[in-house]
């Protein structure tokens, strides 16, 4: 057996290699995840459930290498966030309000991990029903950033984002509504990928803002990314959403590339200065590579958070109103069946759920609907027409995945538009429906501590491989 | 906090008694101790969100590139196949029925 696995760095491609070459088992490796787990997670809170049957897992993976069976996640042990429905297990997107809920089928990304031979480890802590920056809004305890625990993970999908970057997990899955893959992933020195809006399918991911979720990875490489994002994209019969691969038909990759970078948004984004210096150092290598870098103006993309901030809630107010304490989780008795609904809904929501569901009822009830909804539906539009535009000009865009490091516990939380513009460079890429990669590009010393930041680069609709392409160059892989 | 991003210069109310009518359309009981904070909450938020009504007024309004996804209407499962699992989760239940109060 292995006694020498750095599981802070092991790599998809890597535990390929060696478990088809026996050097260690699928049940060894998803040992070590289990022991990582146990001596790791009562501090990270990164885990809200290790599944019970992990091992039998492992041992049916292991019985299918033995017998030469190739697939791509055979035996590789993955998290999945909490909003993820796996059949026969709990999930209860960080909310009280699904209490005891148990999922009747698989989404059709554990259907294709199943079909690729993945090991599931658990599910991951997440802001509730994915409705934050920092998952200080689970209803299950803060998840905290293992490379300094006085410091948040990100979030939403902070849990999936701590276990991999705690070496609990070898890549997890989450979701991404307005960054909540590629902060979390920024926060924590790992790759996040948001794929393109239709090229995962959603099918049996709790909703929460439907023109916006899509599911995406946390991984340690961009080619890991790659191979998990091969794997879950595709059609989907069961979310007419998901597109055709004729649909955008794919550009070849370029000799050499164009970065676009739209310098403008960084002063009034609040870009920490120290950031700043590391994206400039960024750009710098980037050039060093062969790649042309050109400042572009995107004149409403500084609009992106005030429309996400509406159009999110708006679709918030509406997907959350299912959860009513008649067909699952949480029900609180009252005389009526209206006061049955006010007790559940208030009793199972945290607050952060509630102020969004009354934004969404206030910016769709009528005399306002008008002013915020349809101005902010044409807003969308005119920002991606303008971010398609340019396109035409450059491959890629890049900014900086946040607007500095990881903040304390606690720092932001009195406030919630402070959270809000943490949003502000991965917001347009979810209004427009554009892939975007969050890569780790160096770290900064802040009290003793390093800590990482990410960029983040932007794609046409469907251009995912641009994504892998240029990421891979960058980090030398 | 200091950030452009943020539209300091309206300055905007929602009212108690508006809070109030919301959460009661959104079916939500609040406490009342909670009702003051969301009111400055929200009027913050509605605040900042609201640079977007001055700054949309030429654009035109067209019909987003959708695709129609049809398939053929026709029963995938066999009956019964998931209505166990389904009905295990409501909290209240008779037979194969989900029991609410009456409402008329």
């Amino acid at each position: 057996m292995h006694r020498m696995i750095d599981l802070n760095s092991l790599t998809i491609k890597e535990a390929r290699e060696k478990l088809d070459n026996k050097e260690f088992s699928a049940v060894d490796l998803a040992t070590y995840y289990l022991k990582a787990i146990k001596s790791k997670n009562e501090n990270i809170n990164a885990f809200l459930e290790v599944y019970g049957d992990v091992l039998e897992q492992a041992k049916i993976a292991d019985e299918k290498i033995s017998q030469g069976e190739k697939l791509p996640l055979l035996g590789i042990p993955v998290a999945l966030k909490d909003n993820l429905l796996v059949k026969g297990k709990r999930a209860t997107s960080g909310s009280k309000i699904l209490e005891g809920f148990v999922a009747p089928y698989d989404a059709t990304v554990i259907t294709k991990l199943k079909d690729a031979g993945a090991v599931f480890l658990g599910r991951t802590n997440m802001d509730e029903f994915a409705m934050g920056s920092s998952t200080e809004n689970s209803a299950f305890g803060v998840t905290k950033n293992p490379l300094d625990q006085e410091r948040v993970a990100g979030g939403s999908s902070g849990g999936s984002a701590a276990a991999v970057a705690g070496g609990m997990a070898l890549v997890a899955l989450g979701s991404d509504t307005g960054g909540s893959v590629r902060e979390p992933a920024s926060f924590c020195g790992v790759v996040g990928l948001k794929p393109t809006y239709g090229g995962v399918s959603r099918h049996g991911l709790m909703a929460m803002g439907s023109s916006l979720d899509v599911i995406g990875p946390f991984t340690k490489t961009v080619s890991d990314s790659e191979i998990l994002f091969n794997v879950i994209h595709g059609e989907d019969v069961m979310d007419s959403t998901t597109f055709k691969d004729g649909t955008y038909p794919r550009k070849p990759i370029k000799e050499k590339m164009v970065v676009g970078v739209p310098y403008h948004l960084f002063k009034n984004g609040g870009l920490e200065s120290e950031a700043e210096n590391n994206f400039r150092e960024s750009v710098k290598k980037l050039e060093n590579l062969g790649y042309e870098i050109q400042e572009i103006t995107l004149p409403n993309i500084e609009k992106s958070l005030a429309v996400y901030y509406i159009l999110m809630p708006a679709e918030v107010s509406s997907n959350l109103a299912r959860f009513d304490g008649v067909r699952y989780g949480l029900h609180v008795e009252g005389k009526t069946l209206l006061e049955d609904y006010l007790k559940t809904k208030g009793a199972g929501f945290g607050k952060e759920t509630k102020r969004r569901i009354l934004i969404g009822t206030y910016v769709l009830s009528s005399g306002y609907h008008d002013a915020y909804y349809t101005k902010a539906l044409l807003l969308r539009q005119k920002i991606s027409e303008e971010i398609n535009t340019i396109f035409n000009e450059v491959d890629v865009l890049l900014t900086p995945t946040t607007p500095g490091t990881a903040f304390k516990i606690g720092e932001k939380s009195g406030d919630p538009l402070a959270l809000y513009v943490q949003d502000v460079f991965t917001v347009p890429a979810n209004i427009v429906g554009i892939p975007a990669i969050s890569i780790p590009s160096g770290e900064i010393e802040v009290g003793g501590k390093k800590l990482p930041l990410g960029i983040q680069f932007m794609a046409p609709h469907n251009h995912e491989h641009l994504l892998f392409e240029i990421g891979k160059k960058f980090k030398g892989e | 906090m200091t950030n452009t991003f943020r539209n300091v210069n309206i300055s905007f109310m929602v009212t108690i008694e508006e809070i109030k009518n919301l959460a009661n359309l959104a079916r939500i009981e609040l406490p009342e101790s909670e009702l003051e904070s969301l009111s400055k909450e929200m009027g913050s938020i509605l605040d900042y969100v609201s640079q977007i009504q001055n700054s949309a007024g030429d654009i035109k309004r067209v019909v987003p590139e959708l695709h129609n996804i049809m398939r053929e209407d026709v029963v995938t499962n066999t009956p019964g196949q998931y209505t166990e699992d389904i009905l295990k989760n409501a909290p209240k239940k008779e037979k194969d029925y989900l029991v609410v109060k009456k409402i008329l």
